[in-house]
């Protein structure tokens, strides 16, 4: 296993209008970690995984990944494809659940697509709607299938924006236990951006607080949560509203 | 009734050689443009779409008489030797149904939310392979768009009819032969030839229904 970094953040500046700027002065993610990211809405959080996804470029600093830069517009398909995020707002392909959880597959080619498919669909309980439309399901619903169908291709790098955000207390602990059981089986490294600060509690090796698109604290979960350095995280882990 | 028996099938084969031929030209130039103006976010979009819509209006004896100075003898095209040949009918109705297919299909893919495209980047999709899923989702706009520009083409006759010559036998179509029926004063022959326009893009919107799988575009 490679001894650099998994992604090392130097200078990062990425501006959304006048109002928002993400600014990462510095910032390094190891191979096979779980990051918490919290934060309000609006701080920065789907950027800063927006920039890890390689799916935008910084306006300035450098994006490092596995050793390259990752703000080239033009990244290897062979990049791409190690790293999936599981969008806020999933986006569904007309066409049944199954056709969905497929698809990263099918682009693929890969082998024995049902087989995984169908173990996938009964693990987050989605089997009896596999030959449903996908347009048809609720906000719920389609989470699930968002995530089913980014956990399928097995990436090295799983992007998570609030993946649970529209479900029911027992399909979070689903969720929950079906990701951190493949990235336990996997070595999948993980960045979860959540609003549930017990959830960041449960999942992250470190956890960082994003305000206002600074990192006001990044720091082993424990720590974080403990023993923060930084009032404002002190604030908010003591559930003092801070903004 | 010998022209029903003989010429009428010829004229009926010759339109829907002629239109179909000229929708299929319009489809594999159309559909890839209307693709990349559809995903398409720089500023000359704006131009390029102002400039298909225009098209989409375009007069068809326009083109019928822009097309006719180019072909003829002294015009920059002649050596195709097309003049008054089914091929500059196909050529016609191909600009004349280019815009529709290229303006429908703009529409369809643009109105499929840009978001799509990055959920389906970072599910390892290839440039290609995204364009291809994009295209999928919009595929009741590009039914729409084939089968607006097969009516436009099979219905059409100012064109086919200055470029074509409407030369009995030769390049008389559907269209032109009710014309020439009119005049002669035989309005019986001129509504069978009428309803057999009719027939044919009820049966060619049919086949289109069955290859969207049964649904028509709403």
């Amino acid at each position: 296993m490679s001894d650099v970094p998994l992604y090392q953040l130097k200078e990062v500046q990425k501006s959304h209008g006048a109002a928002f700027t993400l600014h990462i002065p510095t910032l390094t993610i190891e191979r096979g970690e779980v990051i918490g990211l919290l934060g309000p809405t609006g701080a920065g959080k789907s950027t800063l995984l927006g920039l890890l996804a390689g799916l935008e470029s910084p306006d300035t600093g450098e994006v490092r990944f596995d050793g390259g830069s990752l703000n080239s517009a033009d990244l290897p398909l062979k990049t791409i494809r190690r790293i999936t995020l599981v969008h806020q707002r999933p986006l569904l392909l007309a066409g049944t659940v199954r056709f969905n959880v497929e698809y990263g597959l099918r682009l693929r080619n890969a082998k024995g697509i049902s087989q995984i498919v169908d173990a996938m669909l009964d693990r987050l309980g989605l089997l009896k709607l596999a030959s449903q439309s996908a347009r048809t399901l609720s906000g719920g619903q389609t989470q699930l299938v968002a995530l089913a169908r980014a956990l399928v291709i097995e990436p090295d790098i799983l992007l998570l924006d609030e993946p649970t955000a529209n479900l029911d207390p027992a399909h979070v602990a689903l969720v929950e236990d079906t990701i951190q059981e493949r990235q336990r089986d996997r070595g999948m490294s993980i960045v979860w951006a959540t609003h549930n600060l017990f959830q960041a509690r449960r999942v992250a090796t470190r956890t960082g607080l994003l305000l206002n698109g600074q990192l006001a604290e990044f720091a082993p979960s424990t720590e974080f949560f403990e023993r923060p350095a930084d009032p404002r995280t002190a604030d908010f882990v003591q559930g003092r509203m801070i903004y | 009734m010998p022209f029903v028996d003989v010429e009428f099938w010829s004229v009926v084969w010759l339109s829907l050689r002629v239109s179909g031929t000229a929708v299929l030209v319009a489809a594999l130039l159309g559909i890839p443009c209307g693709v990349w103006l559809g995903l398409s976010r720089s500023g000359g979009k704006r131009w390029l779409s102002a400039l298909i819509h225009t098209g989409m209006a375009l007069p068809p004896v326009v083109i019928g008489l822009v097309l006719y100075i180019m072909l003829s003898r002294s015009g920059p095209l002649a050596f195709l030797g097309w003049l008054f040949t089914p091929e500059a009918m196909i050529l016609a109705q191909t600009l004349l149904t280019l815009p529709f297919v290229v303006g429908i299909t703009m529409s369809f893919v643009a109105s499929v939310p840009a978001e799509l495209s990055l959920q389906l980047r970072s599910l390892g999709a290839s440039p290609w392979q995204v364009r291809w899923s994009i295209l999928r989702e919009a595929r009741t706009g590009v039914v729409l768009a084939v089968a607006a520009a097969f009516g436009r083409s099979i219905s059409e006759v100012g064109a086919v009819l200055i470029v074509g010559g409407n030369i009995q036998g030769q390049t008389r179509v559907l269209t032109t032969a009710i014309v020439v029926e009119t005049s002669k004063g035989d309005f019986g022959m001129a509504l069978t030839l009428g309803g057999a326009l009719l027939l044919l893009a009820l049966l060619v919107n049919l086949a289109i229904l069955r290859l969207h799988g049964g649904r028509w575009p709403t």
